[in-house]
């Protein structure tokens, strides 16, 4: 059992202390393809629920990623740029996007544990 | 399938071709100048140094890259070309006939326009064909491609919106729309609101309604739609539009489904593109430059850009400052290119209007549409369609049908290569997984669609019998294997780069 979080738009996020590390699903980056480029935002962006927080380009599509909770981006992962394929090798490990220190803890109530959100992808196939 | 290997390189008449750069010597050129001796430079410190690495190669070293190149391309002159979207329809050479008349082809922009009268005439005539066929009263001529069309229209607009005082904030765009929409709303300054499309495909008309209010500057919808799709709702969302005092932006990007059937300015369109390389048949891309002009309300066409061509009891003239003169006497936005756009173009664009003439035009769109539908109606079993029709100028598909097959549609794609058809387009729109988009336009005959349906079918049948290796490997039979797109995106290599020259022995 994990303890990660899901959104419906396929973001992960794991929670530590107040700091969250968000990126995307497992199954967002199979149905991406070989993800090609990834834009983050800049340390210090304050992000609302919702709102874009990056973009993710594939050989497929340019889609973009939002900000399944609000808080201010604390740090991203500067490896992406020079390898963007993590993101299919480990979307939800070494492909992490950013960390955000969070405004308000209820917000992950909204979101999916790992079985609804297996269920939700599932309902989608 | 063994690979063949010739010891030349070449396979067969397929000739092995290196980069232009990689061939040819120092020394070696078409023409053999005299040497000059330069007593008297004047260039002084911009004299060049050393050697700027041209290719050095005889004249037919040089048709010969060249002709090998072209006939390395596919063409709509070499074969059916079903890339949806993109309407690649016949060229008709009567087309290149009148566009080489002297009159046309050695004139510059930059004549004294009584000298060029024939011309003005030409243009503004084929301006009044685009309006009466589209239902505006005005019209941009000079926007050099479909994308610079809408950044045209979303100007004109914003520069409307903006004389009464609040440009507004957000443009609504549907989910299946062409990139360029949102790209051209964002470029305009308005953040993009997207809308999403229903379960039959079309635009969610109660989702567009809740998204309307009064920050709304304009709504940006194609149609057809890009899932060749009529949107049936056009009338009642363009009547919500204006309503909340926002305009309606139609990509004309697929008007090739309607000329004579429907005028888009009587369905409430405040602006609209044609590509003129699309459904007036002029060359795409590489064959030759686009263009978009711009047909509009005349409300709107206060605001668009200049130049345009006016006539008077003296002639033709083109208009180039905002002076007051004609319909665009308020005009904000100045000029959005050099000159008056693609003349070449719209000499070609002329020559198929009058060469078909109003019912041959409505005739070429009811052609489009009935082989569109015909190719859904043959391959829907085959392969897959996530809508039901009736489809308009072109048919999509989506990848259910190699559900459990481990053939993708990229897979299935450059499979098509290997059958001699260039590949349709895919993973576009984004609305549907796996997306084929096809387009066979009228050019084509029934015998050349049942050949092009006949093998899809038969690509169908190998993926659903396992064969996926022969798919993963396509294509087999170009001069180049399967590319790794990936790779390319990657670590892109943008400019090829001369080899490290060993260091000279002083």
């Amino acid at each position: 059992m994990t303890d990660k979080k899901y959104s419906r738009e396929h973001e992960w996020i794991k929670l530590e202390g107040e700091v969250a590390t968000i990126g995307i699903s497992n199954y967002a980056q199979e149905q991406m393809g070989d993800v090609v480029f990834v834009e983050l935002p800049a340390v210090e962006t304050t992000l609302e629920a919702g709102s874009e927080a990056a973009v993710v380009e594939s050989v497929k599509a340019a889609s973009e990623v939002y900000a399944p909770v609000s808080g201010e981006v604390i740090e991203i992962n500067g490896e992406l740029e020079e390898n963007p394929g993590a993101v299919n090798e480990d979307a939800e490990g070494e492909g992490w996007f950013m960390k955000i220190q969070l405004d308000d803890l209820n917000e992950l109530e909204q979101l999916m544990d790992a079985e609804a959100y297996a269920a939700y992808v599932a309902s989608l196939d | 399938m063994t690979e063949i290997t010739t010891h030349s390189g070449h396979r067969g008449l397929d000739m092995a071709e290196p980069l232009i750069f990689e061939q040819g010597a120092s020394g070696r050129s078409g023409v053999d100048w005299p040497e000059v001796e330069l007593r008297n430079s004047r260039i002084g410190a911009a004299a060049r140094k050393r050697s700027i690495g041209l290719p050095g190669l005889s004249e037919p070293e040089a048709v010969r890259h060249y002709v090998r190149l072209s006939q390395k391309n596919y063409a709509i002159d070499l074969g059916l070309y079903p890339l949806g979207s993109c309407t690649m329809k016949h060229n008709p050479r009567l087309n290149e006939k009148v566009a080489r008349l002297p009159g046309f082809a050695d004139i510059h922009p930059l004549q004294p326009m009584s000298t060029v009268q024939g011309a003005l005439e030409m243009i503004d005539t084929l301006a009044s064909w685009l309006k009466g066929l589209t239902g505006f009263d005005s019209i941009a001529m000079s926007p050099a491609a479909g994308a610079h069309g809408e950044l045209c229209g979303l100007m004109t607009i914003r520069a409307a919106l903006e004389a009464m005082g609040n440009a507004r904030e957000r443009v609504l765009v549907p989910d299946s729309a062409h990139g360029t929409n949102p790209a051209t709303a964002a470029l305009c300054g308005y953040r993009i609101d997207a809308v999403p499309s229903n379960e039959r495909g079309r635009i969610d008309k109660a989702a567009l309604l809740e998204k309307l209010g009064p920050d709304v500057a304009a709504i940006m919808l194609t149609n057809p739609n890009t899932c060749g799709l009529f949107e049936e709702d056009i009338v009642e969302i363009a009547e919500a539009v204006h309503a909340a005092g926002a305009y309606f932006y139609c990509d004309g990007a697929n008007f090739n489904a309607l000329v004579g059937k429907v005028r888009p300015g009587d369905l409430g369109i405040d602006a609209m593109h044609l590509n003129l390389h699309k459904t007036f048949s002029t060359p795409h891309g590489g064959g030759g430059p686009g263009a978009g002009p711009v047909v509009m309300t005349a409300e709107l066409g206060r605001f668009a850009p200049l130049p345009h061509v006016i006539k008077s009891d003296d002639g033709y003239t083109i208009v180039e400052h905002n002076a007051g003169e004609g319909d665009r006497a308020t005009n904000h936005l100045g000029r959005m290119r050099s000159f008056h756009g693609q003349a070449g173009v719209f000499v070609r664009a002329l020559t198929y209007i009058l060469s078909h003439g109003s019912d041959g035009l409505r005739k070429i769109s009811e052609d489009a549409v009935l082989n569109a539908n015909y190719i859904a109606a043959r391959l829907k079993d085959d392969l897959s369609v996530p809508y039901p029709g009736p489809y308009m100028h072109e048919v999509l598909f989506d990848d259910t049908f190699l559900n459990g097959t481990d053939v993708t549609t990229l897979d299935f794609a450059k499979a098509m290569i290997d059958e001699g058809y260039h590949p349709a387009t895919i993973y576009f729109p984004l609305v549907v997984h796996g997306a084929l988009l096809t387009e066979p336009t009228e050019s084509e005959s029934k015998q050349s669609l049942d050949q092009f349906i006949e093998t899809l079918k038969a690509l169908a049948a190998d993926a659903k019998s396992g064969k996926a290796e022969m798919f993963k490997n396509a294509p087999v039979l170009t001069p180049v294997r399967r590319l790794d797109e990936t790779r390319a995106a990657r670590q892109p290599v943008l400019r090829w780069r001369p080899a490290a020259l060993p260091e000279a022995a002083e």
